[in-house]
């Protein structure tokens, strides 16, 4: 079995004087879609900026790639893509991607390619304040395809998205996978579950499961992942 | 370090500013338009207005250099934009050169119009060359963007950035010597003037003007680079890769 792409061991972070992560534990497989789901305030943020080395963390080991989490050389390898598109909304969507991708030194060809993987190929010209809340993540999100990382940190990247618009990027992201980058998906909307690899059901700072949605089903005895949530939450009181 | 990341961003930051026409006329016509309105002031004066409209000129780009910048970075901030710039291979110095530099040209520009407008239509005179007094005015203008970079990091809402520019900008005009000579206040005072570094950056001014090109405008002008880096360096230290 290869290294996993992220190991964290023991990580402990404090956020206004609350222990927000007590102590996680947790591998992130290689070339896979990792769904990071739990309810909103459950730390998953916390836990996804850990792994970009922005977060602060008061104890414990996380390595991704091989390298401590935060190591300059990670900045050209990992994509990390904010909740809230952390864009400028007052550059046309071609300036704002075009701006990256020289910060990155990556080609300004990959302007185009970025843009198309998220369907805003004919949305170049327009300014990004004018665009809708879906655009602007999705811009978000191109800018981080970019630099071509071989982990993609995704934090809640489908929320208020069209659904057809949703399966597209779930499609791209097993594409992703299937070219060996690793990806972290999170979502607070259980029926995302369906469409990983791997699933880490998180609730309040605590890894409540890490396993496929299958081994979820039959260890609970639940088909519905909701209804499975719930009893794995009540076991772990 | 590098030339292209820093070029890029000084690019990106005038495309930004270019979307917003308005701020570009208002740094662009007020100060011309100020300078006039002071002529016509001190009408009964024009000694007076002969002795500070020189300098005024070289004033102007330091303060509102100091509050675009503030407000600027207090945006990136908020908006996230610096979270991903700090998480992507960037270095700091990066993003402050291209800052100093966006912000410098955009100051030259709004030096030579206010310049062209003083010394040329309203009878300011300078003795000293006029490439210097713009020269200088663009290094005031790169040390309030210094200083606003720095102080943004305090404002947490650009409300209290705007409020930082009565509480840090107007006590150093005032203690510059442009309205009453240094030697004229309360002792206190004068002592504290010595530490601001707007005294300097009026004294270059006044010297260039008056074409007194000495060693004393060369110690100036030495204070008000020295201030610029400590600044950009203090600057550098808020912006962080990791936070809380």
């Amino acid at each position: 079995m290869t290294e996993p792409a992220v190991l964290i061991e023991g990580l402990e972070v404090r956020r206004g004087g609350r222990l927000v992560l007590p102590g996680i534990t947790l591998p992130v497989g290689r070339g896979r879609v990792t769904g990071l789901l739990g309810p909103s305030g459950s730390g998953k943020t916390t836990l996804m900026r850990a792994i970009v080395g922005v977060q602060v963390v008061e104890a414990g080991v996380t390595t991704v790639l091989g390298l401590p989490a935060g190591a300059p050389e990670l900045r050209r390898r990992v994509g990390y893509v904010t909740q809230a598109p952390s864009v400028y909304g007052d550059l046309t969507v071609e300036e704002n991607l075009r701006y990256f991708a020289a910060v990155l030194g990556v080609d300004a060809g990959r302007v185009r390619e970025a843009a198309e993987a998220v369907d805003l190929r004919d949305r170049l010209g327009q300014v990004v304040g004018t665009l809708s809340g879906g655009e602007r993540s999705r811009i978000s999100l191109a800018t981080a395809l970019l630099g071509e990382p071989e982990l993609l940190v995704l934090d809640e990247p489908t929320v208020g998205l069209d659904p057809v618009l949703r399966r597209d990027l779930w499609t791209m992201f097993h594409a992703l996978a299937a070219d060996g980058i690793t990806l972290l998906v999170s979502s607070h909307v259980m029926d995302e579950a369906e469409r990983c690899d791997e699933l880490v059901l998180l609730r309040e700072g605590a890894v409540v499961a890490a396993s496929t949605l299958r081994e979820l089903r039959d260890r609970t005895g639940r088909e519905d992942l909701e209804e499975a949530f719930l009893a794995l939450a009540e076991e772990s009181g | 370090m590098s030339l292209r990341v820093t070029g890029a961003t000084a690019r990106r930051l005038l495309r930004q500013l270019r979307r917003d026409p308005r701020t570009v006329a208002l740094l662009l016509v007020v100060p011309p338009l100020l300078i006039t309105l002071l002529k016509y002031v001190f009408e009964g004066q024009p000694a007076t207005f002969e002795r500070v409209g020189g300098p005024i000129v070289g004033l102007f780009p330091f303060v509102t250099m100091f509050l675009v910048t503030s407000i600027a970075m207090l945006r990136e901030r908020t908006t996230g934009t610096l979270e991903r710039l700090m998480s992507l291979p960037l270095a700091k110095l990066d993003l402050l050169a291209g800052y100093g530099l966006a912000f410098a040209l955009v100051a030259a520009v709004q030096a030579t119009i206010t310049a062209t407008v003083a010394f040329g239509l309203l009878g300011v005179d300078s003795l000293g060359p006029l490439w210097l007094v713009i020269a200088i005015a663009s290094a005031n203008a790169v040390l309030g963007m210094a200083l606003g970079l720095f102080l943004s990091a305090f404002a947490q809402t650009e409300f209290q950035a705007v409020q930082f520019m009565p509480a840090f900008i107007f006590p150093q005009i005032l203690l510059a010597g442009l309205f009453v000579p240094r030697e004229d206040m309360a002792p206190a005072l004068e002592a504290v003037s010595y530490v601001l570094p707007l005294t300097y950056a009026y004294d270059a001014l006044a010297r260039a003007i008056a074409d007194e090109l000495d060693a004393r405008l060369a110690l100036d002008l030495a204070v008000v680079s020295g201030c610029i880096v400590l600044s950009l360096v203090l600057g550098a230290t808020t912006l962080r890769r990791r936070t809380a």
